[in-house]
């Protein structure tokens, strides 16, 4: 059964949500994990980064199977015509990213001669051989990509506050836990 | 006529190599000594690219064989290359005070033809520890190759102290791998 077309499924926004505790757990072990010593905290950071993010790529594709199934309820009515399209663009600019970030990643890993072995058991195969020239290259895509990552998740929180505050919309409201018992005093 | 002679020459070669030729030079070129250890549920390899080595084999004469290999420790490659240089640490290898592995034999004992064991002591960071290892052997045209391989714990030798001593995160199994190609001299 599908909800009424101004709400999520909870499935969405449990995805939604687990997405974006995973999204900024991962990105700053990311950038605190590079710096550090050679450890073995270091080497447990790299491997829980790695694990973290073949959990976030395949988190993404079932969220875009889900989506395809239930279309998330449209932008009101009189959201501007450049703020649709706007919306749309980072939308779909997250959800690649959500794909192509672990997929650099996973890539260097390979190119650097250390294979991704998911929570320790499960074997990723590696789909290049060792080069570690092609790793360095890799590397500055990951790290690019991250980047725009970054500025992405900046401008839809930066939306969604706005939506939120200056439009007075429910926008923001509907992708929150409780949104269904609120919608009537809230619309 | 000639294809005849050249059976009988071959034969005859293949006679000596195998029966009366001693192996003593190493070729290190032609050779290589590698690992691989797990490192958080992950399998890396890893090798050595500068060795050295004397050998004495010729496999009638078993009771005098000979072999010595000598490891040049900062000629490693851990697969990670952050970790190349953090191995040579007094931790890891500490190859400062410690700059070579060395493997010598006291015993060659056949199994078969092709299959041999090399009871000696393996030296690494100041401990040396008696090992035996299984070898196979197999020569083509006066070139000899003996191939095997062995475990060996780090901890046993103290590689990877203090905060590197857990293996939780590096285990303690280190497995070698060795092709080793000599030829005849004199």
């Amino acid at each position: 059964m599908s909800p009424p077309n101004n709400r999520y499924t909870s499935t969405a926004k449990t995805l939604h949500w687990l997405m974006a505790v995973l999204l900024l757990g991962t990105l700053a072990m990311g950038f605190y994990m590079t710096d550090l010593p050679f450890s073995p905290e270091k080497l447990q950071l790299y491997s829980w980064h790695k694990w973290a993010g073949i959990t976030v790529f395949l988190l993404a594709l079932i969220r875009l199977a889900w989506r395809l199934r239930y279309p998330p309820p449209p932008l009101p009515a009189t959201t501007p015509r450049w703020q649709h399209w706007a919306s749309h663009t980072a939308h779909w600019a997250l959800y690649a990213l959500m794909l192509a970030i672990p997929l650099s990643g996973w890539l260097m890993s390979s190119a650097k001669g250390v294979p991704t072995v998911w929570f320790g058991v499960i074997p990723i195969p590696d789909l290049l051989s060792r080069d570690l020239a092609l790793g360095e290259t890799l590397q500055t895509v990951h790290i690019t990509l991250n980047w725009l990552l970054i500025a992405l998740l900046i401008a839809h929180v930066g939306a969604a506050l706005k939506h939120h505050w200056l439009d007075r919309d429910t926008v923001l409201l509907r992708m929150l836990p409780q949104f269904k018992h609120r919608q009537g005093e809230l619309s | 006529m000639k294809s005849i002679a050249g059976i009988i020459a071959l034969s005859a070669a293949l006679v000596t190599n195998a029966y009366a030729l001693e192996y003593n030079q190493v070729q290190p070129e032609a050779s290589e000594i590698r690992f691989s250890y797990t490192q958080m549920g992950v399998t890396m390899r890893g090798g050595f690219s500068r060795f050295t080595g004397e050998l004495r084999f010729n496999p009638e004469q078993l009771e005098q064989a000979y072999v010595m290999i000598e490891v040049d420790l900062a000629s490693i490659d851990t697969g990670i290359r952050e970790a190349d240089t953090e191995v040579t640490q007094p931790v890891w290898l500490h190859t400062e005070a410690f700059p070579t592995a060395r493997f010598e034999s006291s015993a060659v004992e056949a199994l078969d033809e092709q299959n041999y064991t090399v009871s000696g002591h393996l030296t690494i960071k100041g401990t040396t520890q008696d090992i035996s290892v299984p070898a196979s052997f197999a020569a083509e045209n006066g070139v000899g190759g003996f191939s095997g391989a062995f475990r060996i714990n780090r901890a046993d030798f103290a590689i990877g102290e203090g905060m590197w001593a857990s293996f939780d995160m590096v285990a303690n199994a280190v497995e070698v791998q060795f092709q080793i190609t000599a030829t005849g001299g004199d």
